[in-house]
């Protein structure tokens, strides 16, 4: 007897929004990066759950696939939080104010 | 089934407990004052999701996840923070602008009433996808082998392009600048802005 799907689905519901309301509240880049990932795991959550209840491979190579562009999202965004860092301009996105237009 | 019967089972057990982890870690990214802390709290959930993973029969997915995820994303954010010395505490709970808090609360709730509802009625149409069964052709990594490498082999080698377009992009963006006269390194930029 194996669990519901619908359980795992509302558990990446709740990751997910989880992740979203970190997105909004905190102000350091690094932990908004982190909320990132959280949203990005819900989604992989997804995927794997309708992979089984559908028995359907697709779901799980669309999850490896994420896994390469998560890092690969990783490495840039990191490198230009370096980038920033670096000019000294602040530690918060409220810092941020130079990039608008 | 009784709730009793219910609670008995192994992968109940499993799921709930993973769930817990899952569910306390994310809270822990968002709430912890320090981001040292908060990446820690990442890996937690990360290792959560990964027993979720082998629950549900992709074992393959769940070691990639545990490889890629907590042996390099969460190394290189820790790196980061070291790296940068911003492992300062910060206020979470002051408000920027007045409000914003509440605000985004109530978006948080939003959010996660939109996406139970679209869960929870099924709005996909037509047949579904041939991409192959998931439990017919023996084990996980040799479904996942043999799907990569035939019909999604494009893709794949799209992924390989794309690893080293990050790499040449972050060996780019962490350079410092020289100086085009004597080439030099400029160490104090930030001084003369």
């Amino acid at each position: 007897m194996t669990i519901d799907p619908s359980w795992y689905l509302t558990l990446a519901a709740v990751l997910f929004t989880i992740g979203a309301v970190g997105m909004l509240v905190r102000r350091n880049i690094l932990v908004m990066f982190m909320c990132i990932e959280l949203m990005l795991n819900a989604a992989n959550l997804t995927f794997v759950t309708f992979s089984r209840s559908l028995n359907d491979v697709g779901g799980q190579i669309s999850v490896f696939f994420v896994l390469v562009v998560a890092a690969a999202e990783v490495v840039v965004g990191l490198a230009i939080i370096v980038a920033i860092y670096r000019r000294r301009i602040g530690a918060t996105a409220d810092d941020q104010h130079l990039l608008k237009g | 089934m009784s709730l009793l019967a219910a609670a008995a089972l192994p992968d109940s057990i499993t799921f709930v407990i993973a769930a817990v982890i899952v569910v306390s870690g994310a809270l822990g990214v968002v709430l912890m004052k320090n981001p040292v802390h908060s990446a820690l709290m990442l890996v937690m959930t990360l290792f959560g999701i990964a027993v979720l993973f082998v629950e549900q029969d992709a074992q393959f997915l769940a070691a990639v996840q545990v490889i890629v995820y907590t042996g390099a994303v969460v190394v290189l954010f820790l790196f980061v923070i070291m790296l940068l010395g911003v492992d300062r505490r910060e206020a979470v709970f002051a408000d920027t602008f007045h409000g914003q808090r509440l605000f985004a609360g109530f978006v948080g709730l939003c959010v996660l009433a939109e996406v139970i509802f679209l869960g929870s009625r099924t709005w996909t149409t037509g047949a579904p996808t041939v991409q192959g069964s998931l439990t017919n052709q023996g084990a996980n990594i040799n479904v996942i082998g043999n799907s990569l490498f035939t019909t999604y082999l494009l893709p794949f080698e799209v992924t390989s392009a794309l690893l080293v377009v990050a790499v040449v992009a972050a060996v780019v963006l962490g350079r410092r600048h020289r100086d085009p006269a004597d080439g030099a390194i400029n160490e104090h930029e930030e001084v003369q802005r």
